[in-house]
């Protein structure tokens, strides 16, 4: 898009706001002061939200957007989302006050190749980061489970986010979770009481539509109190070919004992920005079970962090990153161990086409106090065409002596061998390529506990690279 | 930890002393008017000034890198004394007219001149402080056209190869200290091989450090031309200092069509005391360039002493076939600190690199690897194996590990292991049963963990390595 639309995009969304006599040239304005900008025109919160944003801003201010100087970000140049004026999505101009109907933009039809083919599973859709009640079904999810808006949430009191809201996500050094938390407008918030075990998965779609350049900072937040147990999903999706940018922060907290399992589907648009961080603080002998897999967006980055703060906790933190095109997938992990006796493993894969362009940077973190520490990583690049590009920086940094740390990283084609070998059983070359592919794929696919999500990711990993023949 | 062990750790650095010679030193601080004194007493010619002035032009705009895991006081650069030299040196015809002080010295280290030259085949260029002060075995290299001399020497009779090759691999513009280095290097060795000729005898420099203050910048250039081969040994002690010291080499490395390189280091300066007082800064730029067609270097290093060794041997493996190897051993014990690996760089078709890197940490010591491995688009074919292991001895100390893998072509295949454990309890138990000492046991566990690496250096280092790997961890055992 050019510059002239981007900045009407930004004055368009300037004159939405509810201070119109004080409208800024927007001319004059660099990205971050559109932010600013753009932050001061925000309906109004709680004061201990007001504050929790106006420390973000300032964070975000005084971080500004990483540089590939930034050893975290050093693979990814951000330039194409921070040159951008983005203006912020809405679905409706009264924002956290109300809740819109967002049903004119999205319709449920729209939807349903995105849910897994289980109309049963606990849906809460967004629509720009917005809750939209006519799009969700959530009812019944048990009495010891809330499922509700954060917006919702924020207005009426219910389930004091506060509590935890800020205080997972590092927004103190991490730029894009600072911009996310100077934005906290709406999300998930979903709430498991002690010993609470949600029946059915509990599935987030954030749909983004809509004209122009727009970004949305959608924020989930999920409590799980002790040997609480949840399985959930997040699925970023658009339904149009668009440009956008999506900058979300999910906070999750699991008690003693409790286990989560969370899916996260990112398959944005291919023209779309996408920044996804999720940050979970585990207790004592809790378990979390971590999916990551992304396939969409031009440039799009994950954050999965979590730490180990409780003896014996332990978490699996798996991913699958296909890339095709232009695309840019970086996928960034961080695991740390603060408290004994703690396993973590982590596999994460990538098949990268055409130009794309795949990073990998896991880190396992071990403080000294965690002894006997049992760490795993492995991450396995396939490149299929000549000119796909992976970078890879597994991580181990180590302060205990009793552990037990290891990481691997391969990058390589499909085996001629393996290949040969099905060419002289009759299998064509554009057959036993997708098989190889698929093969290569199919172990972290195995990890998913869920037969239909498995099922419909398998066949998205045999269609993907299907006739790109290298 | 018993006593006995503790007497061990606690040991002092047996190198640690001063010779007493007058030296020839410029003033402190650095500025033109020092480069081209240095430059006049060296009596370079035009170009080498040049070359000097143009890479301190190019440092003072840059600034000093601070990436490395590696913690340190500020440097002065103004307060360093940049050319410090043995006065009695003069142009020697043999042995006996060195000063017997100095030979004195280099018999406490065990590195006696007289005797090496005729016992164990090696043509030795010793380095004291900062100009070569003995070589021996030239005419036997001479006889095969082999130059091996000291870098001043080299400007002085062989001007048109180091200009043809001086900073070739590592510019004077590479990086903060290596342009400190090429702006105020004094001495360090030289090496040319000529076509077809492989080298008899394994080329050897001891470096010792000695003037309090004196920034050591040596630099080394070995050149293996068409088919050529050598291999050479750089070993390192330095006494004992209050004042840390800046030790910023450069060494590069030339490997033609089909020529070898072999260097190795074993490095072992002080360390400072059990606060980490002293100690030397050892900020390295060591780099070989694969030019040519079925060309091998292959890096072997030790590194046991220095408070800080921030260093990255590297290989571009430029040549279609070309092959770089590294192999480490790096130990940090009390409050030393290490960030070294390698970078390889894979530009030709078919090239190969291996990395074997064997980190021991002990005490208070933190140890990084940091690696790179670079497929270039045009890299067909390439191949890389690296395995990184670490082992923590003590619950005080660090390992880390950094591998950067950066592919831009699909038929690279690349494997990269690595593993953090602590020693076997269960194997020093195994030991203890059958009557060895838990510290013979240690010794004999670090020594199997590094045995990769040990085999790879020249049978005499393997057993000063072995040795210097025992001091420095014996005892650490708790």
């Amino acid at each position: 898009m050019s510059d002239v639309a981007t900045r009407k995009g930004f004055r368009d969304n300037a004159a939405l706001g509810n201070n119109g006599a004080n409208s800024v040239n927007t001319r004059a304005l660099s990205p971050i002061e559109a932010y600013r900008a753009n932050f001061r025109h925000q309906p109004a919160g709680p004061e201990w939200l007001q504050s929790l944003r106006a420390q973000g801003m300032d964070r975000f201010e005084a971080l500004g957007f990483p540089t590939t100087k930034n050893e975290d970000w050093h693979f990814t140049s951000v330039a194409p989302i921070a040159e951008r004026m983005f203006h912020v999505a809405r679905t409706s101009e009264a924002g956290i006050s109300s809740e819109g109907s967002t049903a004119g933009i999205v319709a449920r039809a729209d939807l349903e190749r995105f849910t897994f083919g289980q109309p049963a599973w606990h849906t809460l859709v967004f629509v720009n980061g917005e809750f939209s009640p006519d799009l969700s079904s959530c009812a019944g999810a048990g009495e010891k489970v809330r499922v509700n808006s954060l917006a919702k949430a924020v207005r009426s009191g219910i389930g004091r986010p506060e509590r935890h809201l800020g205080k997972i996500a590092a927004f103190n050094r991490h730029a894009f979770t600072a911009l996310n938390t100077a934005f906290i407008q709406d999300g998930a918030l979903v709430e498991l009481q002690a010993d609470a075990v949600v029946d059915q998965p509990i599935h987030l779609i954030f749909v983004s539509e809509g004209e122009g350049e727009a970004v949305s900072h959608p924020r989930n937040l999920i409590v799980a109190a002790q040997n609480s147990r949840a399985t959930i999903i997040e699925s970023y999706v658009s339904i149009r070919d668009n440009c956008y940018f999506t900058n979300a922060v999910t906070e999750i907290s699991l008690g003693e004992g409790a286990r989560v399992d969370h899916y996260k589907i990112q398959r944005e648009s291919e023209k779309a920005f996408h920044v996804g961080t999720t940050q979970i603080r585990q207790e004592r002998d809790s378990q979390l079970h971590s999916f990551s897999f992304a396939v969409g967006g031009s440039l799009a980055r994950t954050n999965i962090y979590t730490s180990l703060a409780g003896a014996a906790a332990s978490c699996t933190l798996n991913g699958l990153y296909l890339a095709d095109g232009v695309q840019h997938i970086d996928n960034q992990t961080v695991i740390e161990h603060i408290a004994p006796n703690c396993p973590s493993h982590e596999v994460y894969k990538g098949v990268l086409d055409g130009r794309s362009h795949g990073v990998f940077n896991g880190k396992v973190y071990v403080h000294p106090e965690a002894q006997k520490t049992d760490g795993k990583q492995s991450n396995n690049n396939l490149l299929l065409s000549p000119t796909a590009r992976v970078d890879t920086k597994p991580q181990l940094e180590i302060f205990a002596d009793d552990v037990k740390c290891t990481h691997g990283a391969t990058v390589g084609r499909l085996d001629e061998v393996a290949m040969f070998y099905l060419n002289s059983r009759g299998i064509g070359r554009e057959t036993a390529r997708i098989l190889l592919t698929y093969a290569f794929a199919a172990d972290v696919l195995e990890t998913i506990e869920l037969q239909s999500m498995k099922e419909e990711l398998e066949k998205m990993v045999l269609s993907r690279f299907a006739g790109s023949g290298t | 930890m018993g006593s006995g062990i503790e007497a061990l750790v606690n040991r002092e650095y047996a190198y640690g002393f001063v010779t007493d010679i007058e030296t020839d030193t410029v003033p402190a601080g650095l500025n033109e008017g020092i480069i081209r004194l240095i430059s006049a007493k060296k009596n370079e010619p035009e170009f080498m000034l040049e070359w000097r002035l143009k890479a301190y032009r190019r440092w003072l705009t840059m600034k000093e890198p601070h990436w490395g895991n590696v913690k340190y006081p500020a440097i002065d650069y103004n307060s360093l004394v940049y050319y410090s030299a043995p006065k009695s040196v003069k142009p020697l015809q043999s042995l006996d007219e060195v000063d017997p002080e100095l030979l004195r010295t280099y018999e406490k280290l065990g590195i006696s001149l007289t005797e090496q030259k005729f016992l164990a085949g090696v043509a030795v260029d010793a380095i004291f402080d900062s100009v070569s002060v003995g070589t021996t075995m030239r005419e036997e290299l001479g006889k095969l056209g082999i130059i091996f001399c000291s870098f001043g020497e080299a400007v002085q009779n062989h001007p048109e190869l180091v200009e043809k090759y001086l900073g070739t691999v590592v510019p004077h513009s590479d990086n903060f200290f290596a342009a400190l280095n090429a702006a105020v290097f004094s001495d360090g060795s030289f090496a040319y091989v000529p076509k077809g000729v492989k080298c008899p005898m394994e080329l050897s420099t001891y470096f010792r450090i000695n003037s309090a203050n004196t920034g050591q910048f040596e630099r080394t250039l070995i050149i293996a031309d068409e088919g050529a081969s050598v291999s050479y040994l750089e070993g390192c002690t330095a006494p004992k200092r209050d004042e840390n010291q800046l030790h910023a080499a450069v060494v590069e490395l030339i490997a033609l069509d089909n020529a070898t390189v072999k260097y190795s280091t074993v490095q072992n300066w002080y360390a400072g005391d059990a606060e980490g007082k002293g100690g030397i800064y050892n900020f390295v730029t060591k780099r070989g360039k694969c030019a040519g067609v079925n060309s091998k270097i292959s890096w072997t290093q030790v590194e046991t002493g220095s408070a800080i060794t921030w260093k990255y041997p590297s290989v571009i493996l430029q040549g279609d076939n070309s092959v770089g190897e590294f192999y480490s051993v790096a130990v940090v014990n009390k409050k030393q600190q290490a960030d070294t690996g390698t970078k390889m760089i894979h530009i030709g078709k078919n090239t190969k690199s291996t990395i074997v890197s064997k980190g021991i940490s002990a005490g208070e010591g933190n140890n990084s690897y940091r690696g790179l491995v670079r497929v270039l688009p045009k890299a067909e074919g390439a191949r890389n194996y690296t395995q990184c292991d670490s082992m923590l001895i003590g619950n005080k100390c660090g390992a880390h590990t950094f591998p950067y893998i950066e592919v831009q072509n699909n038929t690279a295949t690349l494997e990269h292991e690595a593993s953090t454990s602590k020693i076997g309890e269960d194997q020093i138990f195994y030991c203890k049963q059958r009557g060895v000492s838990a510290e013979h046991a240690v010794s004999m566990i670090v020594s199997g963990f590094c045995r990769e690496v040990f085999k790879e250096l020249p049978m005499e280092f393997a057993v000063e390595a072995q040795q210097l790997l025992g001091i420095t961890l014996e005892g650490s055992v708790g």
